[in-house]
């Protein structure tokens, strides 16, 4: 069989084309512009190099920039953590077969198909101080000592962004857990359970070794999506109050607002190298783990 | 028995209470949406005193949602067809012709699964191919995004795929291309209308493609066309619901038909390790 006939190469063409200009270049451009004065005058005046210029801004200037770059990694770590372990746990008690798993996971993964400005906007309405549903509730239930101004309140303001993103992604981790609860014979647990197992010993022994691939693939996508969050904060908060909730994407969106390319390029190159870092960690405990097994 | 029936009760009881977080916030925008725009902005739950359906009618004029929904609709469905129909194309060759090179290229290419995309030189490229501010640019910008999951997705599901199946059609006559579109894409129908689906949610939701790449405003889909709508009239609750209500129907529609395929695909990652 003549293999080059049969799988032409130039099936690879296009796709690969439009990968590379409109994904790869724009990335080794951004790491090449990082290094200039590239903004909005740059028609006129020309682009010039500048060294490591906008580097020593971000780190050294008193413009919180690193600020921005602590509140991705804080938001990264965090928000996983609050989704993964009550993810895992909803799983495993609808696994646990209780009727209508269906429609619960139905409705629960209902958030995370819907756009992030939608979800930004009704939280936007739901947390509203005066008028919110969550302060009338709470007041309702005469609870009105715990009304915060949730979007607002510095102690606040990131709390309620997490439970917002924690609203929206549950569910989705939750479904891929569940898919992964699914693949665990049941004899293991009966098994456990001759052995008189109770429901820690059956999580630590049982269910957790055999969920490591779904734990790893939530993993990489949660943190993925936290080190590039960018419309959840932008909407609800736009980095405000002051710039208490501002992450790497939004400044380097206000840069680019302002024309500061070249500084708005430097922040994306910035996020680009802790992106590779992590990825780097990422695929080695993975070849780790398949070595074990 | 009766320790089970108990604990079944309270599993119900926490799974409906999730639920309910769920459902509130849509019930409180969905009947928000018919009110006066004094009643709206005390967001409560009661229903309106009066049915204003004349709400919908006013945000579709005002808020220009016909072109939004026109410029949604037309980016997500050719920029997500394109994308299925290329990637499967990629994939499949990858996936059957394991040269050095064609590994490395699927490597290559899953590394776009991880990294962020550097919008402010990507719209520094599309102007000098004077493809910036058009919808061919936003649209290939859009399909560019979806190639690594695409071809992670589908490379994965062409494994299952008999190889033997080629061979009987080479022998049979068949070129590569009818030997692809007539043998194998029929084959790969679920995976292909898994990616289809979850793209074309994607594009329907992204927010941050647009607002880099559209500075007219005739060009904005329909998430960027609530946010402006948004930024203009701030106190108009009423309207800013039923925008809401509005941009969501199409894709909980998507959603409920496609269901099975969304969970099928998204999970077959997860099921295989």
């Amino acid at each position: 069989m003549n293999k080059k006939k049969i799988y032409p190469q130039w099936f690879l063409i296009v796709p690969l084309v439009l990968y590379i200009v409109f994904f790869l270049l724009p990335s080794v451009m951004g790491v090449g512009y990082s290094f200039t004065d590239w903004n909005s005058r740059s028609v006129v005046n020309g682009t010039h190099f500048v060294g490591l210029q906008n580097y020593i801004e971000i780190f050294a200037s008193d413009k919180n920039y690193l600020d921005g770059i602590g509140h991705t990694l804080m938001f990264t770590i965090v928000s996983n953590i609050i989704k993964l372990i009550p993810a895992l746990l909803i799983a495993i008690m609808l696994q646990e077969g209780l009727r209508g798993k269906g429609f619960y996971r139905t409705m629960l993964y209902l958030p995370s198909i819907l756009p992030f400005v939608i979800i930004g906007l009704i939280f936007k309405s739901i947390l509203n101080y005066n008028n919110g549903l969550l302060n009338a509730l709470l007041e309702a239930c005469q609870l009105g000592f715990l009304k915060q101004k949730w979007l607002s309140d510095l102690g606040m303001v990131w709390k309620s962004i997490f439970g917002v993103d924690a609203w929206r992604g549950i569910g989705y981790v939750m479904t891929i857990f569940l898919a992964g609860l699914n693949t665990i014979p049941k004899s293991y647990y009966e098994a456990a359970q001759i052995d008189g197992a109770n429901f820690w010993h059956r999580l630590r022994y049982v269910t957790l070794p055999m969920m490591t691939g779904s734990i790893m693939i939530n993993l990489v996508f949660g943190i993925t999506y936290g080190l590039k969050v960018f419309d959840i904060i932008y909407v609800l908060t736009n980095g405000g109050p002051g710039h208490a909730t501002e992450v790497l994407t939004t400044y380097a969106f206000q840069l680019y607002s302002r024309g500061q390319y070249g500084m708005s390029t430097a922040l994306n190159t910035i996020l680009l190298v802790i992106t590779a870092i992590v990825g780097v960690f990422i695929v080695k405990t993975l070849g780790k783990q398949e070595v074990q097994q | 028995m009766t320790k089970k029936r108990i604990q079944s009760v309270i599993k119900h009881i926490v799974c409906i209470l999730l639920c309910m977080t769920v459902i509130v916030p849509f019930y409180m925008v969905l009947i928000n949406s018919f009110k006066s725009k004094a009643d709206a902005a005390r967001m409560n739950l009661s229903l309106p005193k009066e049915w204003l359906f004349s709400n919908y009618t006013e945000v579709i004029e005002k808020g220009n949602l016909v072109q939004g929904f026109m410029n949604s609709l037309l980016y997500a469905l050719v920029a997500t067809a394109l994308g299925v129909v290329l990637c499967s194309m990629a994939a499949f060759v990858m996936c059957r012709k394991r040269t050095k090179l064609n590994v490395f290229l699927y490597y290559f290419v899953l590394c776009g699964l991880f990294f962020p995309v550097n919008y402010v030189t990507l719209v520094r490229v599309l102007s000098t191919l004077h493809l910036n501010d058009t919808r061919p640019g936003i649209i290939l910008v859009f399909t560019s995004a979806m190639i690594p999951f695409c071809v992670f997705t589908i490379r994965n599901f062409i494994t299952s795929v008999p190889v033997e199946l080629d061979e009987a059609a080479v022998i049979d006559g068949a070129g590569p291309v009818s030997l692809f579109f007539r043998i194998i894409m029929p084959l790969l129908k679920p995976t292909m209308v898994t990616c289809f689906i979850l793209q074309f949610m994607g594009v329907w939701s992204d927010f941050l493609t647009p607002l880099y790449l559209s500075s007219k405003s005739k060009l904005f889909p329909m998430t960027m066309a609530v946010y402006q709508f948004f930024g203009k009239n701030k106190n108009y609750w009423n309207y800013i619901f039923a925008d809401i209500v509005l941009t969501c129907i199409p894709v909980i529609i998507v959603y409920m038909i496609g269901q099975k395929y969304i969970v099928g695909g998204m999970t077959s990652g997860a099921v295989k390790e």
